[in-house]
């Protein structure tokens, strides 16, 4: 369970998270949706401690995210984001591997696990370990960057627009592989993202920011069907009236 | 060319003391700096900005620079530990070549660091590493090519840079430029030249191999160049304990500045030595004028020959002339004695005066005989003078007596000022008495008819601690005293510098007769 309480970010005069409460459900997946520049990020920054508040306190599993060192506490806790950052001077192994080797495991157990997570993500170990992240695709590299915040086995994943680098068919094929990884783990996670359709699909519960601001937390059900702001309404909108323009589209060239 | 080569061994050790320390301790400074200005980013425009500017100070203007500067610092050292620096010779150069190694090394660090994509520092980060793991496992791997890089372009330099600690008295590849140029002799030029640039790739390639290795993850690669960096160290660190117990043996250093005679009357005073004595000595060549005096009286040098006018004028800084030969010998050796415990050995016999030279003919032309003759012709005449004379107290001194205007003066080099006016690039020249090829080239001296420039007596100075030592020494060198006359000097001079032997040779011949 993480708990954000009243938490607030500055940079100089910007509030970039404001007095933001929120608290994640054990097992739950909270997508944090909003535009760019709405503080989504920071706010998933704020768990894992990549940046320290100005105000306000975290908590995990109620106890203080101060409580241990920052390099200590994220090692309990598995990241990943859109450039993915693997270390382009290791192999894929190695990449999995990095946050057993910072716990001190040892090389075979290292070894076993790394198989065991490319696995997971639908990598061949025999194929993959093996090679450079520069010598994989895009989605491959997602993957990689998955196993790698899974391998430590984490009770929480923080991910920051994990597929919004891939082309469409990818991104499709890797929710899904990752709906499906959810279902066998038991995760608690947070997932930013500004694509409406990845949050419907994904979320548990959707919180909506707008300016630094929880705007409103709720099922996707709930944010359907009782919006509670303007912005609300017009986010929802979007994958309807698109869905509704490629009808027309389609309509059109039928009738053509 | 066999002469040259059986040098190389000594040019080429000493060559690689210079340049693999000064470039360890340079990275050793300037790769950790780099990393901590990465880390305090506040300080990087003034850390880089210093070593900038010790990058656009001329090279041989910094390590020149080294000597005044240890030698402020060894009076403190002195004052504060007890302990004296050695202002000439290896200390100041390899300090200087430090300095100069900073720069490329420092930079690179810096870039190779800032280069590391935002977004693997933040992985570094996010997957639980310490800001130290995050260094050492993620930040310097990645820009270690960027690092290596920067070692390699400092090693090319240094190599380069090395050449030119001659003059501060650490011998290197550089003497057989320098004591080459003098003495016209280009195969010597040509051999530390050659000799320089292969030292350069070989290390150059070392560093590439490293890098290449790093790059690739080539073990084999990696395992070669360290074999080969290995080697050449451990030959170093063994070459430097060898030094060692060689000065124990206490060789004898005997200094010559830069030019030919010096050169020729170093070997004189060695030879001499060594046969009379049995006592072996070392030549230390090609010293800066005034550093050959300091290196005498702080030790590193025993011996070496100066001139009583030049001791007169820019060490006990005088301005009044006696009209006596004589006396301005007496008077010099009494000074020294006194005030820096060196002794004169022996008074050669022969004087090597400063002098106005002309082509004969132009000299001829104009009716000009003494430098008074000269005054009126002056403003449209062009002077040429070796690095030295125009500062000295003696030009200072003609000038204003003679009221010499010249149209433009130029320096440059004293082996090129003879060849300079006889092929009328300038017309008259700061020649120095004894050399040769002033009768060669039908050159005309100028009288010094008020008597402004002092007497040159050729006079061997050894320091009084070493003649205390070894008294056998001061036997030897007093037999010496009046052997050359000024006809001997220039024909010994013109044998190098005409008829292309080496000084070593006709030293020999001169102390073999």
């Amino acid at each position: 369970m993480i708990e954000l309480d009243r938490v607030r970010k500055l940079y100089g005069e910007i509030v970039a998270v404001n007095d933001l409460s929120l608290t994640v459900r054990a097992g739950e997946l909270v997508v944090l949706l909003g535009e760019s520049g709405c503080g989504k990020t920071t706010t998933l920054k704020l768990i894992n401690r990549l940046i320290e508040p100005t105000s306000g306190s975290v908590s995990i599993a109620g106890r203080s995210t101060t409580d241990v060192p920052g390099h200590q506490l994220r090692r309990g806790i598995g990241y990943c984001f859109q450039e993915t950052g693997l270390f382009p001077h290791m192999s894929v192994g190695k990449n999995v591997a990095v946050t057993l080797d910072l716990l001190g495991w040892g090389d075979a157990d290292q070894e076993r696990r790394v198989a065991e997570m490319l696995r997971l993500v639908g990598l061949e170990p025999e194929t993959f370990a093996g090679r450079q992240p520069s010598e994989l695709s895009g989605g491959q590299r997602q993957r990689v960057g998955i196993a790698r915040a899974l391998a430590a086995s984490p009770d929480i994943l923080l991910m920051d627009e994990p597929f919004g680098a891939l082309d469409p068919l990818t991104r499709h094929q890797l929710q899904r592989s990752f709906q499906k990884l959810r279902g066998s783990l038991e995760l608690t996670a947070v997932f930013v993202t500004h694509d409406m359709v990845e949050a419907l699909l994904l979320g548990d519960r959707i919180a909506v920011m707008d300016r630094g601001q929880l705007v409103q937390l709720g099922t996707p059900h709930q944010l359907l069907a009782e919006p509670a702001t303007d912005y609300v309404v017009r986010l929802m909108e979007t994958p309807r009236r698109q869905a509704e323009q490629v009808d027309a589209l389609i309509a059109g060239s039928s009738t053509s | 060319m066999s002469e040259q080569l059986a040098l190389l061994p000594g040019y080429l050790t000493a060559h690689l003391q210079l340049t693999l320390v000064a470039l360890g301790l340079g990275a050793a400074l300037s790769i950790p700096t780099g990393v901590a200005l990465t880390r305090w980013q506040r300080l990087e425009p003034a850390v880089l900005g210093v070593a900038s500017v010790i990058q656009t100070i001329p090279s041989l203007a910094l390590l020149a620079v080294m000597v005044p500067t240890l030698a402020a610092a060894s009076a403190l050292t002195a004052r504060v530990f007890g302990i004296e620096l050695r202002s000439i010779g290896y200390l100041p150069a390899v300090i200087g070549l430090t300095l100069y190694s900073v720069l490329p090394m420092l930079r690179n660090t810096v870039t190779g660091i800032a280069g590391v994509e935002p977004a693997v520092k933040e992985a570094a980060r996010a997957v639980g590493m310490t800001d130290r793991q995050q260094l050492l496992r993620v930040e310097l791997p990645l820009a270690l090519p960027v690092i290596i890089a920067g070692i390699r372009t400092a090693t090319v330099w240094v190599v380069g840079i090395a050449t030119l600690s001659t003059p501060v008295g650490a011998p290197s590849l550089g003497n057989y430029i320098f004591t080459g140029l003098q003495t016209r002799n280009f195969t010597a030029v040509l051999t530390g030249c050659v000799a320089s640039a292969l030292l350069a790739l070989v290390l150059d390639g070392i560093v590439r191999a490293y890098e290449t290795g790093v790059r690739a993850r080539s073990r084999p690669s990696l395992a070669v160049a360290s074999v080969l960096l290995v080697s050449i160290a451990a030959y170093t660190a063994a070459s430097f304990a060898f030094d060692r117990a060689d000065s124990e043996r206490r060789s004898l250093a005997i200094g010559a500045k830069t030019f030919t005679e010096q050169y020729i009357l170093s070997e004189i005073l060695g030879l001499q030595i060594t046969r009379e004595t049995g006592l072996p000595t070392r030549t230390v060549q090609s010293l800066g004028s005034t550093v050959a005096f300091d290196a005498l009286t702080s030790g590193e040098l025993d011996l070496y020959v100066d001139y009583s006018g030049t001791i007169w004028a820019t060490i006990m800084q005088r301005t009044a002339l006696p009209k006596n030969r004589d006396l301005v010998v007496e008077q010099v050796a009494k000074y020294l004695e006194a005030n820096h415990g060196v002794l004169l050995a022996a008074r050669l016999g022969f004087e090597n005066t400063y002098a106005l030279g002309m082509r004969g003919e132009q000299a001829q032309e104009l009716g000009l005989r003494s430098i008074s003759d000269l005054a009126s012709h002056a403003p449209g005449l062009e002077i040429a003078g070796d690095y030295e004379f125009f500062g000295r107290p003696e030009w200072k001194a003609v000038r204003d007596t003679y009221e010499l205007r010249f149209r433009k003066r130029r320096e440059m080099d004293s082996a090129l000022m003879y060849q300079a006016v006889k092929q009328k690039e300038v017309d008259v020249i700061s020649a120095f008495s004894t050399d040769g090829r002033i009768a060669a080239f039908n050159l005309q001296l100028l009288e010094d008819d008020r008597k402004v420039i002092p007497p040159y007596d050729a006079i061997v100075l050894i320091r009084a601690a070493t003649a205390r030592e070894q008294p056998d020494v001061l036997r030897a060198l007093s037999a010496l005293d009046g052997s050359i006359d000024e006809r001997e000097m220039q024909r010994l001079n013109l044998s190098v510098d005409r008829a292309g032997k080496t000084p070593r040779e006709v030293a020999a011949e001169f102390v073999d007769r």
